[in-house]
C-alpha cells in the first residue's frame, strides 16, 4: 500500500497529476495535494535520508531557510543544498553529479535538462523574479527611472545577454526601445552588484531579490517596465535520484504555502 | 707623481700604508687570507675602509678624515682590475671586451675598437678577436684580458693572481707577456709565486694578518728575508729571536749560533737565516756536539727536485733520498737537525 | 636499464621515472580530454567569429602591454632585492611576491580599492581626469599586478647566480653604473629575464579573477580572452572548449617558443636553472 502511494505522491508533487489519479490524492489541487501528503506521513512510515538539492544562487536565502524548516518538521531527514548559476548546474546534473533536485533561475536551463531526459515528471515553477535598478544608497546619478540609465555619461553595469539577468535586460531594452551603452557586461548578479556596491558604478540591473538581499549597501528602484521581463523559477526532481519520495516532499513544500510564504518575503513573486 | 695609499678596516684587521712611484710595480706577497685582495679591492673602490686616504698622480681617490669624506666611485678611478679569472664579458666578441674600457671613456666605436686590435696585437691575440669568451683557452682569455685592462689605459693597474688559475703551459707565456707590458707601467701584483716577483716587480711587500711586515727590493727581501713567509718564499730557514753574543736567542731559549757582521749589539731582534741544505740529520746527538745541533720531530716529507725535504719543528731540510732511505726517516720520528755556525746568516730583523 | 650509447650516467632511480611519467600524465590528461571534446567541424567557425577575435586581440595586445609594464617596473625591483641589502629588503620580496599566493580575486578587490572611482589613488586621478574602472588600462594593471612578481623572481635568482663579479671588473674599467646595467648586467641575465618576461605573460594571458572583479567585463574593451571563456560558458559549451583549446594553443606556442634553453657558450652558469 506505501509504495504506490509514495509513488502517486512524486507524481502529485511533480505537477504530473492528471484528473484520472486525483481521486487517489483526495482531489487536492498539485500544491496543497503536496503538502497533504507530507501530513499523510505520520500515517505511513516517515520520510527518511538525504538528498541533495541544486539550486540556483538566487535561492540561497530562501533555501536555506526552507530546508532547515523542513529537517526540523521531519527528523531523520537531511537537505543537502548546492547554489551556483543555473548553466553551471545543469552542466554538473549532465556530468553525473548526484542531484535530487534541481531548481533553476529561468526555464531555458531548466529545459536543457528536460532535453535531456534527465527530470522526473514535468517541472513545477514556483517563483517568478523580475529586474530592479539597483545604485548606491546616495545614488550619485540621481537615477529614478528605466530611461535615466540611458542617459550619457552614466556608468551602468548590466549582466551579459548570455546569463538570465542579462537576457532579462536585453528583452527589456528591446521592449522599450531603450538602448544602454553598459560599461560593463557581468557573467553574474554578484559581479553586477559588486560594481554598484564598491561605488565604480552608478546603477546596475539585477532582480529585486538580489537588491533585497544586498540589504543597506544598496538602494533598489523599481521601474514598471520590469513586468516586460518576467523571469520563472521551475523545479523538479532529477530522474536519477535515489529518494524520489523525499525529493518530492521537499518540492512540495516549496511550491506549498510555507515556501510561497518565505519567497514572498524575499522579493519573490507568485508565478 | 706617486701613488700614495693609507688604508684601515677595522672589521677584517687591516691596516697598511704604502707607496708607489710612477712606474714602479710591486708584488704583494703573503699567506692566505692576509688582506692582499681587500687592498686590492680598497684601492679600486669596491670596498670601503673605516678611515684613510688615497691619492693617485695628484687625484684624490678617497679621503675619509672626518672633514672631507671623499670617496670617488670605481668607473672614475682609473684603477683596472685583472683578476686571477679572465672574468671577460660572456656575450661580447675578444675584441669588444676589450674595446669595453674605450667605449665607457667615450670613444667611438670606431675609435674603441681600433685601440682594442692594438692591445690586441700587444698581447698576441690579434687572431682571437672574434672568437667568445666561450671559445677560448684559459690562457688566451688572460691574454684578451690583461690586452682589456691596458686598452682602458689605466693609471694604476691591479693585478690579482693573474697566473693562478693557469695551467703550468700557459703561465710562463703570460709572465713573459707581463714582464713587457708592465715595463714603465704602475701596478701592483698579488702572487703566491717568487718568480712572479722577481720577474715583475721593483719590490716586494709581504702582508701578514692585514699588515706589512715587511718590505723592500725584490733582491733584497729574496737574499735577506726578515719575516718567516718571505724565508718561506726564498726557500730558506728563518729563527727569529734577540740577538746575543753567541747568535740568536729565540723566545723559547732555543740559541742559534751564527756569524752577523758586528753591526748587531745584543739584545735587539734578529732573525737567524739558512738554507735547507745546510742542515744535516742525525738519528742521534754526535760529532762532538756541535753547536747547532737541535732535536726536532719529524712532521712531513716531502719531495723537492731530486732531494728530499724534511719538515721537523718548524725547519726544514733537504737531503738526498738515499740518506732518507738509510736513516729511515718516518713522520713522527725525532731526529736531530745538525747546522754549522759558519751557513748560519744573521741580521737584524 | 638500457640507456641509448653515449649517454651519461644520470644518477635517476628507476621508480623516479614512473612518477615523472605520472606527473607527466597527470597534467596532459586534462588537455587531452578537452581536446577531446572540442567540436571539430565547428572548431574554425567558433574560434573566427567577432567576438572570439575581439577577444584574442585584447588578450595578446593588453598581455603584451603588461609584459612590458613588468620588465619596466621588475627589472630595477628585481636589481634592488639582488644586489643591495637593506633594511626591509625581506618584507619588501614578500609582498612583491604576495600575489603568487594570493587569490587573483584578492588582487582584484585590493585593485579596485587602490585605482577605483572610491579608491586611494582613484579618487585623484578621478579629479585629473583619468578614470581606469572599466577601461583597458584596469585590465593590464589587474595583469601587470598578478604577473609581476614572475619576472622578478625570475630576474632576481638570475643576477644571483651570475654574481657581480663581472659588474666590479667593468666598472674598474671606467663605465659608469648605467653602462654597467645596459652593456654588462642585462645582458648576462638575459635568458633569466626573457624567460621571466615569457612567464608573465603567460600569466597575464591567462589572467581572470583580478580582472573580472577589478575591470569588468565588456567586448572589446575588458573582455580578455579568459572572460569570454567564462562568458560562453554559460550558453555555449562547444565555443567555451574551442576557445580554451585556443587559449592553450597561443600560451604553448609563446612559451614554447622562447623558452628555450641558452646557447652553452653564450649563457652565464645556472641561468635558467
Amino acid at each position: 500500500m506505501s509504495l504506490p502511494r509514495r509513488h502517486v505522491t512524486a507524481l502529485l508533487v511533480a505537477g504530473a497529476l492528471t484528473a484520472g489519479l486525483a481521486g487517489c490524492a483526495s482531489g487536492a489541487p498539485g500544491a496543497t495535494g503536496g503538502s497533504t501528503a507530507a501530513a499523510g506521513g505520520s500515517t505511513t512510515p516517515a520520510l527518511t535520508g538525504t538528498i541533495t538539492v541544486f539550486a540556483a544562487a538566487s535561492l540561497k536565502a530562501t533555501f536555506t531557510k526552507l530546508a532547515s524548516d523542513f529537517e526540523a518538521e521531519h527528523p531523520g531527514t537531511k537537505i543537502a543544498l548546492n547554489f551556483a548559476g543555473s548553466s553551471d548546474l545543469v552542466t554538473q546534473i549532465t556530468q553525473g553529479a548526484p542531484a535530487d533536485v534541481f531548481a533553476s533561475a529561468d526555464t531555458k536551463n531548466m529545459t536543457k535538462l528536460t532535453d535531456a531526459k534527465l527530470t522526473d515528471g514535468a517541472p513545477a515553477n514556483f517563483a517568478t523574479n523580475t529586474l530592479e535598478i539597483a545604485v548606491p544608497p546616495s545614488n550619485p546619478a540621481s537615477i529614478s527611472s528605466f530611461a535615466d540609465l540611458a542617459r550619457p555619461g552614466v556608468k551602468v553595469v548590466v549582466c551579459a545577454p548570455q546569463v538570465p539577468c542579462g537576457a532579462a535586460t536585453d528583452t527589456v531594452e528591446k521592449a522599450t526601445g531603450t538602448t544602454l551603452a553598459p560599461v560593463s557586461e557581468e557573467s553574474s548578479v554578484t559581479d553586477v552588484l559588486g560594481k554598484v556596491t564598491s561605488g565604480e558604478a552608478d546603477a546596475g540591473l539585477v532582480y529585486v531579490t538580489d537588491v533585497k538581499t544586498a540589504g543597506a549597501k544598496i538602494k533598489g528602484i523599481p521601474f514598471p517596465e520590469s513586468d516586460q521581463a518576467v523571469n520563472t523559477y521551475p523545479i523538479a526532481t532529477v530522474g536519477t535520484s535515489q529518494n524520489k519520495e523525499l525529493a518530492a516532499a521537499f518540492i512540495a513544500t516549496v511550491t506549498g504555502s510555507e515556501g510561497k510564504k518565505v519567497l514572498s518575503d524575499a522579493g519573490f513573486g507568485t508565478p | 707623481m706617486t701613488f700614495q695609499l693609507d688604508a684601515t678596516l677595522a672589521a677584517r684587521g687591516f691596516e697598511v700604508s704604502l707607496s708607489l712611484g710612477p712606474a714602479e710595480t710591486i708584488a704583494i706577497l703573503g699567506p692566505n687570507g692576509a688582506g692582499k685582495s681587500t687592498l686590492l679591492s680598497i684601492i679600486s673602490g669596491l670596498l670601503r675602509p673605516d678611515a684613510g686616504k688615497a691619492v693617485l698622480g695628484g687625484r684624490v681617490l678617497f679621503d675619509l678624515a672626518a672633514d672631507k669624506n671623499i670617496w670617488r666611485a670605481p668607473h672614475t678611478r682609473g684603477t683596472a682590475l685583472l683578476a686571477q679569472e679572465a672574468l671577460l664579458f660572456p656575450h661580447l666578441s675578444a675584441l669588444d671586451n676589450v674595446a669595453f674600457g674605450p667605449r665607457s671613456a667615450g670613444a667611438s666605436s670606431a675609435a674603441a675598437r681600433e685601440t682594442a686590435m692594438h692591445w690586441l696585437a700587444e698581447v698576441d691575440a690579434g687572431d682571437l678577436a672574434a672568437r667568445r669568451p666561450g671559445q677560448l683557452s684559459g690562457g688566451q682569455a688572460q691574454r684578451v684580458a690583461v690586452a682589456r685592462a691596458l686598452a682602458a689605459d689605466p693609471e694604476l693597474l691591479l693585478l690579482d693572481e693573474p697566473m693562478a688559475a693557469l695551467d703550468i703551459h700557459a703561465a710562463p707565456l703570460l709572465r713573459r707577456l707581463l714582464k713587457r707590458v708592465l715595463a714603465g707601467r704602475r701596478a701592483i701584483i698579488i702572487t703566491h709565486d717568487i718568480l712572479d716577483a722577481l720577474m715583475l716587480a721593483d719590490r716586494v711587500i709581504v702582508l701578514e694578518d692585514g699588515r706589512i711586515s715587511e718590505a723592500g727590493p725584490t733582491r733584497d727581501v729574496l737574499e735577506k728575508p726578515r719575516s718567516r713567509f718571505a724565508a718561506g718564499l726564498a726557500g730558506l730557514n728563518l729563527v727569529a729571536g734577540t740577538v746575543s753574543d753567541a747568535g740568536v736567542t729565540t723566545a723559547q731559549g732555543m740559541v742559534v749560533a751564527g756569524h752577523h757582521d758586528g753591526t748587531l749589539g745584543p739584545g735587539q731582534d734578529g732573525v737567524a737565516v739558512f738554507p735547507p741544505s745546510a742542515v744535516s740529520v742525525f738519528l742521534t746527538e754526535e760529532h762532538g756536539s756541535p753547536r747547532n745541533s737541535f732535536p726536532v720531530r719529524i712532521t712531513d716529507l716531502e719531495p723537492h727536485g731530486d732531494q728530499i725535504r724534511v719538515h721537523a719543528g718548524g725547519l726544514f731540510a733537504d737531503i738526498t733520498p738515499a740518506a732518507s732511505a738509510d736513516l729511515g726517516l718516518t713522520p713522527g720520528m725525532t731526529v736531530h737537525f745538525v747546522i754549522k755556525a759558519a751557513a748560519i746568516a744573521i741580521y737584524p730583523a | 636499464m638500457n640507456r641509448r650509447s653515449g649517454t651519461g650516467y644520470t644518477g635517476i632511480p628507476p621508480w623516479i621515472y614512473a612518477i615523472a611519467a605520472a606527473g607527466a600524465v597527470f597534467v596532459l590528461l586534462p588537455l587531452v580530454a578537452m581536446v577531446a571534446k572540442v567540436n571539430w567541424p565547428q572548431f574554425i567557425p567558433l574560434i573566427t567569429s567577432e567576438s572570439s577575435l575581439t577577444a584574442l586581440g585584447l588578450s595578446l595586445r593588453t598581455s603584451a602591454t603588461s609584459t612590458a609594464a613588468c620588465v619596466v617596473l621588475g627589472v630595477p625591483l628585481a636589481l634592488v632585492l639582488a644586489r643591495s641589502p637593506f633594511p626591509g629588503q625581506r618584507l619588501l620580496r614578500a609582498f612583491v611576491l604576495l600575489p603568487l599566493v594570493l587569490p587573483p580575486v584578492v588582487g582584484g578587490i585590493a585593485l579596485l580599492y587602490t585605482f577605483g572611482r572610491q579608491g586611494l589613488l582613484g579618487r585623484s586621478l578621478e579629479m585629473a581626469g583619468i578614470q581606469i574602472a572599466f577601461s583597458t588600462t584596469a585590465v593590464v594593471l589587474a595583469q601587470t599586478f598578478v604577473a609581476l612578481p614572475f619576472l622578478v623572481v625570475s630576474l632576481e635568482g638570475a643576477l644571483r647566480t651570475a654574481g657581480n663579479k663581472y659588474e666590479a671588473v667593468a666598472a674598474t674599467l671606467g663605465a659608469r653604473p648605467s653602462t654597467v646595467l645596459r652593456r654588462v648586467t642585462i645582458p648576462l641575465v638575459l635568458p633569466g629575464l626573457a624567460s621571466g618576461a615569457v612567464l608573465s605573460f603567460a600569466r597575464s594571458l591567462g589572467e581572470f579573477g583580478a580582472t573580472l572583479t577589478f575591470a569588468g567585463s565588456l567586448q572589446g574593451v575588458t573582455r580578455t580572452l579568459p572572460l569570454e571563456i567564462y562568458l560562453q560558458r554559460e550558453t555555449d559549451a562547444d565555443a567555451a572548449v574551442a576557445l580554451s583549446l585556443l587559449l592553450v594553443a597561443v600560451a604553448v606556442a609563446v612559451v614554447g617558443l622562447s623558452y628555450r634553453r641558452p646557447r652553452v657558450d653564450a649563457a652565464p652558469e645556472g641561468a635558467f636553472r
